[in-house]
């Protein structure tokens, strides 16, 4: 589904990207992780065409990711922060990106119910708590039923009940064979999610591959141990 | 084309709403009702309209749009992140600001003139240019707030900038320029000072609506040496173009500066 081949990227004198090699397989939920700075959320919006790498290329389904925007119609973006225009309702905000999209037939909807947004759709965005913003977030990004979903911490700021309802819909579409891409820091909740796992640090991949071979490979029992063990080994390579 | 004017449609919407945007409409509004009612004759309103025209409607322009841009940051990656394309974002996101700004400022003007009368006929085109003057002010002074909000990262550096520059453009250039005349007296000043006036859209906007009144006094040192190189209806055609121009420039710097942005 995509495929990047040496990314790099600088901003001023911080190299975020330095020659980022990844495929990422169709039909699978793939969890991206790193400690903070290592280029995750670099590395999801240059898929979306919001970041440009400075050197290397990056393939959407073969086709290369540069000025045209038409491919992003096959992609669902929740970003990590929602802000909203601020006079808008949460109806209108719906009816606003439907527009954009040429949408005209039904849409996959079922999550505002599901989240109980229906009472709240007619209340100024401004007046809705995180919360609530960050649950029509989660509604926009599989609004359009996309083949690739792209999720930066979903689950930030969402209660518990709400994350698992955000959860299950994930699940769901990975039944379906989307392909889905996370970044998260609770590492127990990728473990439910995910099928691969991609680890960043510095910039560079340090390992892409199923879960289960993480998890062998760095001989731990959870998802949350082998990433530690990673951060270890790569800290150790460091000094 | 389409995508630019979806997105206007909403952010009009959004827009009309905002208190801020109400209050700068009654703001208007309410002096001008008071300076027609209190100032006697229309044509010292206009004149006195003048001023404060040139004063806040950059004012708020460019803070106001800084602001609301640095707003809708997230929104902005949000719609960028649907098939939408750049250019046609910009487009929405700079007309869906300065359109209502535009109105709000034409109808809190219009409306107590025109409900009160204008004292006689020849005051309609001093009028009409009052109005397009700070049309063309809130587009310019727009342009430049989104290049200000797109090229700096930081949002209060952001509206520092933006506030040093009204300063400069406002106040501190024509101390600039008197300076200069002080400065300089012996020298012929006239071709300098033509240029002065040029660049900087506040001096132009003064300059071409003093023309209009019988107030020669007010016309400073660039406004009496332009009258005297384009008299008549030529100079009012001179400055509308030379504003038309300043709208072009920061809306192009603004445009190359969205493409190129990394979100």
């Amino acid at each position: 589904m995509i495929e990047a081949r040496g990314l790099t990227k600088r901003f001023g004198t911080l190299a975020v990207l330095r020659g980022l090699d990844l495929v990422v397989a169709p039909g699978r939920t793939t969890a991206i992780l790193g400690p903070n700075g290592a280029g995750k959320t670099t590395f999801l919006k240059m898929i979306l065409g919001l970041t440009k790498p400075d050197g290397g290329t990056l393939l959407f389904d073969g086709t290369p990711v540069n000025g045209d925007c038409r491919y992003r119609s096959r992609i669902g973006y929740m970003p990590q922060l929602a802000r909203f225009p601020e006079n808008l309702t949460g109806r209108e905000l719906i009816a606003m990106v439907r527009d954009l999209r040429g949408a005209t037939g039904p849409c996959d909807d079922e999550l505002i119910p599901a989240f109980e947004l229906e009472p709240q759709l007619d209340k100024r965005l401004r007046t809705l708590s995180g919360g609530t913003r960050q649950k029509i977030n989660a509604v926009l990004a599989v609004l359009f039923r996309p083949e690739l979903l792209i999720l930066d911490e979903p689950t930030a700021g969402l209660d518990p009940v709400a994350s698992s309802l955000l959860k299950d819909k994930i699940l769901a579409l990975r039944a379906q064979g989307r392909t889905c891409l996370v970044t998260s820091h609770v590492l127990s909740e990728m473990e439910e999610l995910a099928d691969d796992v991609v680890f960043l640090l510095d910039g560079r991949v340090r390992f892409s591959g199923p879960l289960s071979e993480l998890k062998a490979r760095t001989r731990q029992a959870t998802l949350e141990r082998a990433v530690a063990e990673m951060m270890r080994r790569g800290a150790e390579e460091a000094a | 084309m389409n995508t630019m004017v979806k997105v206007l449609r909403y952010d009009v919407r959004d827009l009309v709403r905002s208190r801020w945007l109400v209050g700068y409409t009654l703001f208007f509004a309410a002096v001008t009702d008071a300076l027609v009612r209190f100032g006697g004759s229309s044509e010292k309103a206009l004149l006195s309209l003048v001023s404060i025209t040139l004063f806040i409607v950059p004012l708020v322009s460019l803070v106001f749009g800084t602001v609301y841009l640095y707003n809708a940051r997230e929104f902005t990656e949000l719609l960028l992140a649907h098939p939408v394309g750049r250019r046609q974002l910009f487009g929405g996101l700079y007309l869906g600001l300065t359109l209502p700004l535009c109105v709000a400022f034409v109808a809190g003007v219009a409306v107590p003139l025109l409900l009160e009368g204008l004292d006689d006929a020849g005051q309609r085109v001093p009028f009409v240019m009052l109005l397009a003057a700070g049309t063309a002010l809130t587009a310019i002074f727009t342009a430049v707030a989104f290049v200000i909000a797109t090229v700096t990262e930081d949002r209060l550096k952001g509206l520092g900038i933006a506030i040093a520059a009204w300063l400069a453009a406002a106040v501190v250039y024509d101390g600039l320029v008197l300076l200069a005349v002080l400065l300089f007296g012996d020298y012929p000043l006239e071709r300098p000072m033509l240029v002065a006036m040029f660049a900087n859209p506040l001096d132009l906007a003064r300059v071409l609506l003093l023309l209009q009144f019988d107030a020669s006094a007010l016309l400073g040192y660039t406004g009496a040496v332009f009258r005297q190189f384009f008299t008549g209806i030529s100079g009012t055609l001179v400055s509308l173009a030379a504003l038309a121009l300043w709208i072009a420039a920061p809306v192009a710097l603004g445009l190359r500066a969205f493409r190129r942005k990394d979100f």
